[in-house]
């Protein structure tokens, strides 16, 4: 399979800078009101500051994926003596936790680094983060090319045009049992 | 649709156990913006003057500024009104943080407290489900503890939760309200809650806050943002360190403590250190800061660090706020160490940082002079740091001597006797001020300490320099791009206030300038404690991101309220003439509005009572301080005017 180039996003999160004044999570939600910057609400942000003042926690956690299940097991880190609960560092919007989900919907959220933006722009929390916390940064990776599912899709979907779907899903069923046997 | 604001308050009456949920007549919001100007509008609408501070028909008012919520950096501020039990004047005292944000994202502009309640309760505001619960079981803990707690049992750690802690239960007249890194502590407000039967309110909102026009809004907040970042660049040169940048100060970052420590007084207000500031001490100063304190943080959506969260080897971790590090160290004559251990104590007790450590050392310096003894301090430890603890302990339990001194200085040697009146001699209208003590009288200042209505020194200063720059090319350069002034004409003021000679203090800057000085610094800070905006990126400070000339458009793009320069000042002045028409009210006269005797050696009685005679004048208020019938009318306070004129206050002519 051959390779390819492909831009990838992040945000660098220096949690040792962050100051917990929770700006990301106000301008995120801001500005994807709709019209945009026409009501703010940090509940709608898909970035969310993890804060807890007297342990000294603050980790500024991005929305992730969808999960439609929590997860079996659950950790819980220590580092530099600090506790993090069993889904701090997690990105996902799952059963298990209130967070990333519309308030009023409860669908899940999911950061688009601002996609909406000029190019060339950075994300609004990293904008809107004076203490350097948040830092964007661009690189290129060499990837595989991925498997085009489209093409496998458009055929098959012929093939079910021609013989029907139960056909095909029996002879599939049928193959896969022998190729396994 | 309403927009900044939520358009609706909670009251609760806590006698009768009622919560409801109450819409706000848009038509206040024009004419008082928000925060304090509302609040101020329902003390006088609803609590009569008679009214005891601890009555329970006395309200206690938290109010969220107008833009709290809204993405203007530093509109954070609950403003929290009510009847003072130490000045028995209006107090409002504010607070930043994450409260008053919440509130609003839980739907409500205020929360109105009135009755008593019977045992000990604390409100649970999560959107539209609002709770009194029972808080038997958080009586007598750590305000810091107490919030903790609640969110704990709550299973809301986002929930923001503002508590009392020991003091305030015990209707200490300097309690303070504390919530989080922040505190609403001036004016002992945290007595009244404490009085009403209210260990706390937490709350948690999950609802939008709306703007009206986002486009010329969003742009008009990112100029003030820009203009942040090119203030944290450059700082003001010819000023002390607090001033040269934003923050409310960021007394946390810094550790050149020269000017405060030097500067101000130690002990009950009486000696000031010149020499103190040496190498040594600046050496041990910042290695003490350094070893407690764990992070810079701040109030919502603001970039600046003004609070450090402090961990010191045998107290529990607290958030410190900026004086209160050097109050109790001054006091005590002691060092930064001390300050940072005894502050953790003071903060779980939930106490005033100002008046709190005068208090302890106006009743050491009555023990040293034998007004009050042995028999007075049973058990009192030998040195200065254990008197202060031991004093501490017992004044927040109203214990022995503790329940004389838990009524603040004033009050205190009222009761005391024996001469102890001398000795309670840095207040202002009965409450403790910041302990200064200097030379020439400053015209400017002597206004802003005798009239300002907050009593304190750092709600109202600010916009102007507080002293003039020895040079002309440092005064030509000062007001180059200060664009901040509200007419040219205050940059010629300063431009010719000179150190020495014919136009330097206490004569220049004139009577008239010094008039239009004063104004212009309390206006800015009436608009903030109104929009519920830090003054620390706004009014207390030389040249900031918000001003006179910007604030009408930030308020008009967000609320869809037509408002001008003109307009805003006329709402500014309609809120600062209506809270005087309270403490009018309740008795306040021209003979209370003074500073401390000893505040300057040079005094000059004939210049002050111009001062004071063209200051009323120019407010609209007559020879007493009590608004005009005509300004009231000019302000749209017709019912004011009446009113006064009902109880013979306004002398009908």
């Amino acid at each position: 399979m051959s390779k390819v180039k492909k831009k990838i996003k992040s945000i660098k999160i220096d949690v040792d800078k962050c100051n917990g004044c929770r700006a990301c999570e106000m301008i995120c939600s801001a500005f994807h009101a709709n019209p945009k910057y026409s009501s703010n609400n940090p509940e709608r942000s898909r970035i969310r500051l993890i804060r807890e003042p007297l342990k000294d926690v603050y980790l500024p956690i991005y929305a992730g994926e969808y999960a439609k299940a929590e997860c079996m097991g659950r950790d819980k880190y220590v580092i530099d003596g600090k506790e993090y609960g069993e889904c701090s560092f997690c990105r996902a919007s799952c059963p298990s936790r209130d967070a990333f989900k519309e308030p009023d919907s409860g669908l899940p959220l999911k950061c688009d680094m601002c996609e909406d933006l000029p190019p060339g722009e950075k994300p609004l929390c990293v904008q809107r983060c004076l203490n350097d916390a948040l830092i964007y940064e661009e690189r290129e990776e060499e990837v595989e090319e991925e498997v085009k599912l489209e093409d496998v899709e458009t055929g098959l979907e012929s093939m079910v045009d021609k013989y029907g779907l139960q056909k095909i899903m029996d002879t599939v069923a049928r193959m896969s049992m022998s190729k396994k046997g | 649709m309403r927009y900044a604001e939520t358009g609706f308050n909670l009251e609760i009456d806590l006698s009768r156990g009622n919560i409801e949920r109450v819409e706000t007549d848009p038509k206040l919001t024009e004419l008082h913006l928000g925060g304090l100007g509302t609040n101020a509008k329902i003390l006088w609408d609803r609590v009569p003057p008679e009214t005891e501070p601890f009555s329970p028909d006395n309200l206690l008012i938290f109010g969220a500024g107008l833009l709290c919520g809204t993405p203007a950096p530093g509109a954070n501020r609950t403003i929290v009104t009510t009847y003072s039990p130490q000045t028995l004047l209006m107090a409002y005292s504010m607070m930043g943080g994450f409260w008053a944000p919440e509130l609003k994202y839980a739907g409500y502009d205020k929360v109105i407290i009135r009755g008593k309640s019977p045992r000990l309760v604390y409100l649970w505001i999560n959107n539209d489900k609002v709770e009194i619960r029972d808080a038997s079981h958080l009586q007598g803990k750590g305000a810091v503890e107490t919030q903790e707690m609640i969110r704990q049992e709550l299973k809301e750690p986002k929930a923001q939760v503002t508590a009392i802690g020991l003091a305030g239960e015990n209707r200490v007249y300097f309690a303070s309200i504390e919530q989080g890194r922040s505190s609403a502590s001036r004016g002992g407000i945290g007595a009244v809650m404490g009085d009403k039967g209210l260990k706390a309110i937490a709350v948690r909102g999950t609802k939008d806050i709306q703007i009206a026009r986002p486009d010329e809004w969003m742009k008009l907040v990112n100029e003030v943002i820009q203009y942040i970042k090119f203030r944290e660049k450059n700082l003001i040169p010819g000023v002390i360190p607090i001033l040269a940048r934003l923050g409310s100060p960021q007394e946390m970052a810094i550790h050149d403590e020269e000017w405060h420590t030097t500067n101000f007084m130690w002990g009950n207000a009486r000696q000031r250190r010149r020499d103190f500031w040496t190498k040594e001490v600046e050496q041990q100063w910042r290695e003490t800061q350094e070893s407690v304190r764990t992070r810079l943080i701040s109030c919502y959506n603001c970039p600046l660090k003004c609070g450090a969260t402090i961990s010191a080897p045998g107290i529990s971790t607290y958030m410190m706020k900026c004086f209160s590090k050097l109050t109790y160290t001054m006091a005590a004559y002691s060092d930064l160490d001390f300050g940072f251990k005894i502050a953790g104590r003071a903060t779980e007790y939930g106490v005033d940082g100002y008046s709190t450590p005068q208090v302890m050392a106006f009743a050491l310096e009555l023990y040293e002079n034998g007004i009050l003894t042995d028999e007075d301090m049973p058990g009192m430890p030998s040195d200065t740091e254990g008197r202060f603890y031991w004093l501490l302990d017992r004044i927040v339990r109203r214990e022995g001597i503790g329940d004389v001194l838990a009524n603040g200085t004033y009050w205190a040697a009222q009761q005391i006797g024996k001469g102890a009146e001398a000795y309670a001699h840095n207040n202002i209208k009965k409450q403790e001020q910041l302990p200064l003590k200097l030379g020439m009288l400053n015209p400017v200042y002597f206004l802003m300490y005798s009239t300002g209505e907050k009593i304190n020194i750092t709600q109202i200063e600010g916009q102007f320099p507080q002293a003039p720059f020895p040079t002309k090319e440092e005064r030509e350069a000062f007001v180059k791009d200060w664009f901040q002034v509200p007419d040219e004409r205050f940059k010629q003021y300063f431009l010719d206030w000179e150190l020495r000679g014919e136009n330097s203090n206490p004569y220049y800057p004139t009577v008239e300038a010094t008039c239009e000085i004063v104004d212009w610094q309390e206006r800015m800070h009436y608009i903030d404690d109104a929009l519920g905006m830090c003054a620390g990126l706004s009014s207390f400070h030389l040249k900031p991101p918000y001003h006179i000339h910007n604030f009408p458009a930030l308020i008009s793009s967000a609320t869809g309220i037509d408002m001008d320069e003109a307009g805003l000042s006329q709402a500014a002045k309609r809120n600062r003439t209506l809270i005087r028409a309270v403490n009018i009210r309740r008795g306040m006269r021209r003979a209370d509005e003074k500073p401390p005797e000893d505040h300057w050696k040079k005094r000059f009685p004939e210049l002050e009572a111009k001062l004071l005679d063209a200051y009323y004048a120019f407010k609209g208020w007559d020879h007493q301080g009590i608004p005009t019938k005509a300004s009231l009318h000019e302000l749209d306070l017709d019912y004011v005017a009446e009113d006064l004129e009902q109880r013979g206050i306004i002398k009908n002519e």
